[in-house]
């Protein structure tokens, strides 16, 4: 992977706590993440994982900590178009709405456009764009419930890409695609950070294939367990494991696949 | 049909009350399905139900007022009823927020209110000259010249602001999270359509009457459900259908000599009928 920029930080969180009545979901939890890199947010389900990025994106309340967005305090921060967020969510949509391809990709130029403003020639043309980066721009007038899991999550990638981002959230992307959608999935990462150069946190409970794919990896459990590269991780893995899934977890590989990737069951 | 329809026309051209009752009819069936189908993705039909029986209330109240001042009876009853709708839109909301697990209790609340108060109006009210079955079952007939003025200037608004908002909407519509993290104003926006469905409830309160308001929202909508990939085409089959049920019903309350609203609301049950069957048979 190629070497990301160290003096040029696009995300800073700092003692990040989050609590549900009196539990604590998050507690004291910091990252950092750069220009160009690619890091990796694991732990086990249930971690709070999804409610780190939602506080970081202001989609929940940041009671107790900071997160500054390209320097700026995240309760100051608007220019949300900088950042294309997949949600966990995006894959259990209605499948039963009435919405295309096109449609969909559509919807991530809104805040590039703000309101009011309807979307012209040069817009469908960066929707095209987006799709046929994804490789899905073949099915844009098709229903959007009607592609399969991997499909869709192609689609919510090339959402979240047509406002050209600088960074990329995407939360459990590989969850509930078949093994071939995982594989092209891996490649897309890989050729947008290479082609467009974004930062990317990729949130996955498959610790084999993030500490291979990513430079940095983040490991949490309601607390930070590991901030550091991808390497440092897995020459550790199993005690940082230990720790953070506690002693009954185990990483398995899969003999059959042709990658041998380990994957955490 | 045809003939029927013929019968119709002829009659709209003598009568200038049924041209009123016809324009109107066919502003609602343009502006019903367009905020129908957001509605429905929505998953809010029952608002649009409740909204309605508050309207009533509303109206009911505008009557009482009415007659005890002049002040008060030189604002027609609608737009009372459209006050108070507003104002019940927005304590939905707010009930649902605080029936957080419980969001669906915030209708039945509302509606029962919005019953008991219009129980309880019109009572009073029953001394005064209050077309009770025409506001529960729509008097396409009474629709005035003034009428015809406020419905023009409602869908107006109705469908200037879905214009404005279209790409907001469906975007709060389809993943209301991404559409807040894109910076749609949810709460704001989420005021205003409650607003719309207010304003198209009293566009369509004379021609199918409180109780089938809702069947106008969601029964073409409905139809288009189950042709449409892409959310225009749910748009523009929901507004034929629409059309279709307002053009057809009318037509033939005027032959058989029935009531408008409820034929209005059958043929669209008929369309909506045809539709599913027309699928089955395909698929098989």
């Amino acid at each position: 992977m190629a070497a990301f920029d160290p003096s040029n930080v696009v995300l800073e969180a700092e003692g990040v706590s989050f609590r549900y009545e009196s539990q604590y979901v998050l507690k004291r939890v910091s990252l950092t993440l750069h220009r160009g890199e690619l890091l990796g947010l694991v732990g086990p389900n249930g971690s709070g994982k999804s409610t780190l990025l939602k506080v970081m994106l202001g989609l929940l309340p940041l009671a107790e900590g900071t997160v500054r967005w390209f320097g700026v305090p995240l309760n100051r921060f608007r220019d949300w178009a900088r950042i294309g967020y997949v949600s966990q969510k995006a894959a259990s949509f209605n499948v039963g709405f009435p919405v295309t391809v096109e449609e969909v990709v559509r919807m991530g130029l809104i805040a590039r456009l703000g309101i009011f403003r309807r979307p012209g020639k040069k817009e469908t043309e960066k929707v095209l764009e987006a799709l046929e980066f994804v490789g899905m721009a073949d099915f844009r007038r098709r229903n959007i419930g009607a592609l399969s899991g991997g499909q869709q999550q192609r689609v919510f990638i090339a959402r979240a890409l047509v406002g050209d981002p600088e960074v990329l959230i995407l939360d459990e992307p590989t969850v509930g695609v078949d093994r071939h959608s995982e594989v092209r999935f891996y490649a897309l990462l890989e050729k947008m950070h290479k082609e467009r150069g974004l930062s990317i946190v990729l949130v996955s409970h498959d610790l084999g294939v993030v500490s291979e794919k990513m430079d940095t990896i983040v490991c949490i459990n309601h607390e930070l367990f590991y901030h550091g590269s991808a390497s440092g991780f897995r020459a550790a893995c199993d005690e940082i494991v230990a720790r953070a899934y506690g002693q009954e977890m185990k990483i398995i590989t899969h003999a059959h696949d042709p990658g041998e990737e380990a994957i955490y069951r | 049909m045809i003939g029927s329809l013929a019968q119709f026309w002829a009659a709209v051209s003598a009568y200038p009350f049924l041209r009123n009752a016809l324009i109107a009819g066919l502003i609602t069936g343009i502006v019903a399905p367009l905020i129908g189908s957001f509605v429905v993705v929505r998953r809010l039909s029952i608002i649009a139900d409740a909204l309605a029986h508050v309207m009533l209330s509303g109206v009911a109240l505008g009557y009482l007022l009415g007659s005890t001042s002049r002040v008060f009876a030189a604002v027609p009853p609608i737009y009372y009823g459209t006050a108070v709708a507003l104002v019940a839109a927005l304590l939905i909301e707010r009930l649902r927020t605080m029936y957080r697990s419980y969001s669906e209790l915030a209708v039945p609340i509302i509606m029962s209110a919005g019953v008991g108060l219009s129980i309880v109006l019109i009572g009073l009210a029953r001394g005064l000259n209050v077309d009770l079955v025409g506001l529960l079952f729509g008097n396409i007939l009474s629709v005035t010249q003034a009428d015809l003025l406020r419905i023009v200037v409602a869908a107006l608004i109705v469908a200037v602001t879905i214009a404005l908002l279209y790409k907001e909407l469906l975007y709060l519509s389809f993943d209301d999270e991404a559409a807040r993290l894109s910076g749609v104003p949810a709460k704001t926006i989420n005021f205003i359509f409650s607003a719309l469905i207010a304003l198209v409830i009293s566009v369509s309160m004379q021609i199918v009457g409180t109780l089938l308001i809702s069947a106008l929202i969601t029964l073409p909508v409905a139809a288009a459900l189950r042709l449409a990939k892409s959310f225009r085409a749910l748009l523009t089959l929901g507004v034929v259908f629409a059309e279709t049920s307002v053009l057809v019903g009318m037509a033939a309350a005027y032959t058989f000599d029935l009531a408008t609203g409820g034929t209005i609301v059958l043929v669209a049950i008929l369309i909506l009928l045809a539709v599913l069957v027309w699928q089955k048979r395909l698929r098989a």
